[in-house]
């Protein structure tokens, strides 16, 4: 059943690219296949996993199709591994993709390239599938750089804006920097293993590497790397934000819920060799907790309701490698979970809000950005629903007790808190990650009360053009707001009854890494008091926020005055973007264009050695020229001349 | 036998051909010259033929072969020349100097 | 299928036949009609391509040693023999030729306007000489093939060559023919010395393989000398500056057949003459860090110089520089996973670049320019034409699932072993080859379509699907299943290492018979 799971989204991207050729027009039944296929997926998916579930195994179950690179000792095969936590990723992104594709149906409804449209779409989820299926390394990276491919395909899918397919380009080349690590622990991987198999790496890691020792460790922090490319953490993080180039609903499914957590997914896969890498886990949460909050801030000044959520999932993003850093696997997992639910619906709901400002705007002929919330306000007039479920996000991002949110962030939180005693490293991570929660409270809220409170700013004429989505836009919304307000009992904390079903399920998959984790363990009480203080940092984040924010003095975008100060810096993404340029972007440029291919090239290899010797060879023939007057009378002197010294010579 | 003066008339005409390549200008003399060069080195070829065997003689034929040939093809340029720059005074053609 | 060609005695004529037939088209081709030139040039190539198919089945992948082959005396005063055969490393390369031949003469098809008898004469000529270099058992016959090829290519970019042709096929002519004629006096110096020691003077390459121990110190000079050559050929850094020209300079076809299958013969010439003939020196630490070096150089400087090409087909020669860099670096890394890795590389890069070269010329026929900056959005126009282009491109830079993928991550995991540092910065090539494609594909077919002249482009037509469609069929078909070709290359390969390496230690080591396949042979007939 797996595998039709995975084939299903590749048939539909080839019947959908063959109609975007040929039949453009056949918007009805580019709908029917692309979400056809995806509901076919879930389908079998699930019916896949409840098999999984009910039976008893020891051991994933691996689906061999055939041998890939049978090159003597290594041996890769096309396989799919399925086990719990694929189990759980397949869920996630057949379901959360499938309301995705129903959603675009009325997102992308007028767009000229529908086809084309759900062809990647299509695509990126069938890539998504061999990611997270993959049995090996090999067919993992294929599925790593097939999502980095629709990823680079849909920022740019409306290539005619030059910074668009810019943005693609970007998000490409940054996700091969981190490729690059992947590639090269690969290397390592093999040539202390042998192997590439996961099941097999994982059964010979604790004999093959001593724990933190340099070899896992430099693994590890390779693996790292791929993880920071792939879900944009610092320093590779400025291509997310540039990726809300792309259309809202690819956003939500691969900038939001699926591509960027496979990071996460990855370290989460390979725990056990993280887990013999105590230095590398200490980096990962180090860096998740720098990034939730550098994100959170830069989301902060962000008037682009999108670039709001994508600096928003940086930081998430940041919160779930806290977990996998500090060995928490199944929280990590978790949040990735409840994130997907949340923050799909809050870029849905973005997209929904954009798709009638735009239309709004279109009507009008009015040049003013659909995407700034400077334009919108008391949207929730217009748009109850929407309205109403974005809430429903916003509260369960923001980390407000019963919602999806709250569990997931404290438990990551608490699991690093808990670390803290063995050293004080994680204290500081946990003090990072409460500020970030902190911020992210009040960024959320802020976005909520300028997009649909306060007096609507959208113009006179506008106004009367701002109506509900349809219901295939608004229906995906209410089934993920319920995942979002729900999915925090996948895994209550240790103190509530029923806790850790997630954690539970996840055991097979985590229990190798056990016996390297150093045991960490909160009392009650002090669970209970994290997650009250969890409460009062939500509270306080919102009431702040509904505190200072005035929705009500704001002005539309092309009336607002420049930013200035910190605030201009926040706006600015710290200016590293700039950084990056004059670091990197322009010294490569410049090395290649002037001094490898001007001065090496034409310079020094074909201008002194190849034309150097051209000109040697015509200097002599210039020499020999000089003998050839053109005078028959100067030739036959000389031919006399040879004549009688070979005549001598032959003599003497 | 009449070796060494045969051999000595051909030394004889043999240094007048090359003689006259030299010094001579124009083109039908000097053409002549290397007739003369030529058929100095037949008159040596026949001469030692006598004590050396017949191979001599069967490459005298052959030098008058080439000789006749070079000649036609020798005077169709001379005259091609001459139809060309009205001159055949070798100072005045130099078209392939370097 | 295997049945049927044994029963029609497939092995004995295959290679007379793949030998002969171009030429008798030549012939036809010269004195039909110059109109119906093209056609006769597809209808021999293909028969060709299918004469050649049967190699695929027939061939006997459990074995290292020589098949199919054929042996005739030839100069029997200086024993010198038309001797030719096959075994896993050249095999793919006389299929890639023979494959890429008809694709070739179908993209010629309306590039090509004037003088056609003979450029379809020579292509066919050039094809007899690249099969003879790539099948050649005797050291004097593979010279001779390999200057054969040298000229039918300096015509086709001579005559139907860009502007600047005759500058570009002079520097490939004098590149290539200053580096063979080194390889000619090392040729003649091993026949003599070899000659001398065992009284028996031959040009057989097994007779030189089997006793390159009496070579003693000549063997550093003697390696020079085909290292040149070969290194030229391929080209590495810094030998590499004819290659621009002459991709830039030469007609659609030739820069196909020049990517495509004349840089193969360099890395084939490495693997099947100079590593073989001269394993002390080639592996020697100080030889194996300079070329090891160059090979890395190479990879990261291609690309940074294709980052910045204003033009096209330069970009497209700069990065086949790269390419061929992963070659060298797999074929010193010399083991097994390497060395297949750097053999399915010459494939791949056959197929994606000459791929690449054929859309190139495409673009050209159409507006008459090779400049990126010309182009701009075209992807609206042209929608079929920029989903094969971004395949291809993403197949050059190894897209895993792509055939790319599968030669650049072999060669990668076979050096790593051998050059970690070497490997882990020839690595950073993947990051350098997605600067530049993506940076041309995006200049190319993204943005707004501004150029009035790129809005009435036309897009692929049937013919031109016809010469991409078995591209794009072989660039997913070895991206996803390339067990078939790994398998036919791997007991040549794993025949090659244990050979190579098993002479290292200087002390002359024993080495058992069936480790020894090229020397199993016995004397020629």
């Amino acid at each position: 059943m797996i595998w039709l799971a995975v084939l299903l989204p590749f048939l539909g991207f080839l019947v959908n690219g063959w109609l975007s050729f040929f039949r453009p027009d056949a918007k009805r039944a580019v709908s029917v296949i692309g979400v056809g296929v995806l509901v076919a997926s879930f389908i079998s998916a699930l019916a896949g996993v409840v098999g999984l579930a009910g039976a008893v195994h020891d051991a994933p179950y691996i689906v061999h199709m055939w041998s890939w690179m049978p090159v003597g000792e290594l041996q890769v095969d096309l396989a799919f591994q399925v086990d719990e936590l694929s189990a759980v990723m397949l869920m996630v992104v057949t379901g959360v993709g499938a309301l995705i594709h129903v959603f675009s149906v009325g997102y992308m409804r007028e767009d000229r390239s529908y086809p084309r449209y759900f062809a990647y779409l299509n695509l990126f989820v069938f890539f998504m599938l061999v990611l997270i299926l993959g049995a090996n390394f090999p067919v993992l990276f294929i599925g790593w750089e097939g999502v980095g491919l629709c990823s680079y395909l849909l920022i740019g899918f409306w290539f005619d804006d030059e910074a668009k397919a810019t943005a693609g380009k970007k998000a490409f080349i940054m996700n091969r920097i981190g490729d690059f690590g992947l590639l090269l622990a690969m290397f390592m991987i093999f040539r202390a293993v042998g192997s590439l198999d996961f099941l097999e790496v994982f059964d010979a890691a604790p004999a093959a590497f001593v724990t933190n020792g340099p070899e896992i460790t430099l693994i590890t922090l390779l693996l790292f790397l791929g993880c920071i490319g792939k879900s944009a953490q610092i320093p590779l993080y400025t291509w997310l934000p540039d990726a809300m180039a792309g259309p809202t609903p690819v956003s939500a499914l691969i900038h939001a819920a699926t591509m960027v957590t496979a990071g996460v997914y990855l370290i989460a896969r390979t725990n056990i060799l993280f887990a013999m890498a105590p230095v590398s886990g200490a980096v990962v949460a180090l860096v998740g907790a720098v990034t939730a909050l550098f994100a959170a801030t830069i989301a902060l000044k962000q008037w682009d309701i999108k670039k709001v959520l994508a600096y928003s999932t940086v930081s998430q993003l940041g919160f779930m490698f806290v977990a996998v850093g500090v060995g928490a696997y199944a929280a990590g997992i978790f949040h990735l979970v409840t994130h997907a639910f949340f923050k799909a619906l809050l870029f849905l709901g973005a997209g929904s809000v954009i798709h009638v400002m735009h239309h709004a705007y279109h009507h009008t002929h009015s040049g003013e950005d659909a995407q700034d919330m400077r334009n919108m306000g008391g949207l929730r007039k217009f748009m109850p629903w929407t309205a109403a479920v974005m809430w429903v996000a916003t509260l369960a991002i923001a980390g407000v007790p019963g919602l999806s949110g709250f569990f997931s962030k404290d438990q990551i939180l608490a699991e690093a808190f808990a670390r803290g005693q063995g050293a004080f490293l994680f204290y500081v991570i946990w003090a990072l990650g409460a500020v970030a929660a902190l911020l992210t409270a009040f960024y959320m809220t802020r976005l909520m009360l300028y997009t649909f409170h306060g007096p609507n700013r959208t113009g006179e004429a506008e106004a009367k053009q701002l109506h509900e989505a349809p219901w295939v836009m608004t229906g995906p919304l209410v089934v993920l707001a319920a995942g979002s307000a729900l999915g925090g009992f996948l895994n209550l904390p240790h103190v509530l009854p029923g806790a850790g079903w997630l954690e539970h399920w996840l055991k097979p998959v985590t229990e190798g890494s056990v016996p390297y984790l150093s045991e960490a363990h909160l009392s009650a009480g002090l669970e209970w008091r994290l997650m009250g203080l969890a409460t009062l940092i939500a509270a306080a984040g919102m009431i702040a926020a509904w505190y200072f924010l005035k929705p009500d003095r704001l002005g539309a975008a092309k009336a607002a005055p420049a930013e200035a100060g910190v605030q201009r810096v926040l706006l600015n993404n710290y200016y590293v973007d700039e950084l990056y340029n004059t670091l990197i972007v322009r010294p490569t440029d410049w090395v290649s264009r002037k001094v490898l291919w001007r001065i090496i090239d034409m310079g020094a290899i074909d201008g002194a050695v190849v034309h150097g010797a051209a000109k040697v060879s015509r200097l002599l023939g210039w020499i020999g020229t000089r003998f050839q007057t053109g005078n028959l009378g100067t030739y036959v002197v000389l031919f006399v001349i040879g004549v009688l010294f070979v005549l001598s010579a032959v003599a003497g | 036998m009449l070796l060494g003066p045969a051999l000595g008339v051909s030394a004889i005409l043999f240094s007048i051909g090359v003689l006259g390549v030299l010094i001579r200008r124009n083109a039908i003399i000097i053409f002549m010259c290397v007739e003369l060069m030529l058929n100095a080195v037949n008159l040596s070829f026949v001469a030692l033929a006598q004590q050396l065997g017949t191979d001599g003689q069967v490459f005298v034929f052959f030098v008058m072969t080439v000789a006749a040939a070079e000649a036609a093809v020798g005077f169709a340029i001379i005259i091609a020349i001459y139809r060309h720059k009205e001159t055949l005074d070798l100072q005045n053609l130099n078209l392939l100097r370097g | 299928m295997s049945g049927f060609l044994a029963s029609i005695g497939y092995g004995q004529w295959v290679l007379e036949a793949i030998m002969i037939v171009p030429l008798l088209g030549a012939l036809i081709v010269m004195m039909g009609p110059s109109a119906q030139a093209k056609k006769i040039a597809l209808g021999v190539a293909l028969v060709e391509f299918v004469l050649s198919l049967g190699l695929w089945w027939a061939f006997d992948q459990g074995t290292a040693l020589m098949q199919f082959e054929v042996y005739h005396e030839w100069i029997p005063a200086w024993g010198i023999a038309y001797h030719l055969g096959i075994d896993g490393i050249s095999l793919f390369m006389v299929l890639l030729t023979t494959f890429m031949m008809p694709l070739t003469i179908l993209g010629s098809w309306n590039y090509i306007k004037e003088r056609e008898g003979p450029f379809y004469a020579l292509m066919l000529v050039l094809t007899t000489g690249m099969l003879g270099v790539f099948v050649a058992l005797d050291m004097f016959l593979f010279y001779v093939f390999w200057e054969i090829m040298l000229i039918p290519m300096y015509f086709i970019i001579g005559v139907w060559g860009g502007a600047r042709r005759i500058y570009a096929t002079i520097k490939f002519f004098v590149f290539t023919f200053f580096g063979s004629l080194l390889m000619l006096v090392a040729i003649l110096v091993m026949y003599y010395v070899v000659g001398r020691e065992t009284g028996e003077y031959s040009f057989s390459y097994r007779h030189l393989l089997n006793n390159t121990q009496y070579l003693g110190q000549w063997a550093f000079w003697l390696f020079g000398a085909f290292f040149l050559a070969f290194a030229i050929k391929v080209p590495m850094f810094p030998f590499h500056t004819w290659l621009p020209d002459a991709h830039v300079e030469a007609p659609t076809p030739g820069s196909v057949i020049l990517a495509g299958i004349l840089l193969k013969m360099g890395a084939y010439g490495f693997l099947r003459f100079a590593v073989p003939f001269f394993p002390h020196v080639a592996l020697d630490p100080t030889v194996a860090t300079i070329v090891v070096t160059l090979a890395v150089v190479g990879i990261i400087y291609g690309a940074l110089v294709a980052l910045v090409q204003p033009d096209f087909k330069k970009l497209i020669a700069y990065s086949s520089v790269s390419h061929l860099g992963f070659v060298m670096l797999g074929i010193w890394a010399l083991t097994l996973q390497s060395i297949q890795g750097a053999i399915v590389i010459m494939i791949n890069h056959g197929i994606s670049t000459g791929a690449l070269f054929f859309m190139a010329g495409m673009m050209y026929e159409r507006r008459h320019t090779r400049e990126i900056a010309d182009f701009g959005g075209i992807a609206r126009v042209v929608p079929a034409f920029a989903a094969v282009l971004t395949l291809v491109a993403l197949s050059s830079i190894g897209l895993p699932g792509t055939n790319g993928f599968v030669g650049e991550f072999l060669v990668l995991i076979g050096s790593f072993s051998q050059y970690p540092v070497a490997t882990a910065i020839a690595t950073t090539g993947v990051i350098f080859a997605a600067m530049y494609i993506l940076l041309a594909l995006q200049r190319i077919l993204f943005g707004k379509l501004d150029n009035p002249a790129n809005k009435k482009m036309q897009d692929l037509s049937i013919r031109e699907l016809f010469v991409l469609g078995p591209l794009v069929v072989c660039i997913v078909w070895i991206g996803l299943y390339p067990a078939p070709i790994l398998r036919r290359v791997e007991v040549s390969a794993q025949a090659l290492v244990t050979q190579v390496r098993g002479q290292l230690p200087v002390q002359a080591k024993a080495i058992p018979e069936e480790q020894q396949p090229l020397g199993k042979f016995g004397d020629d007939k």
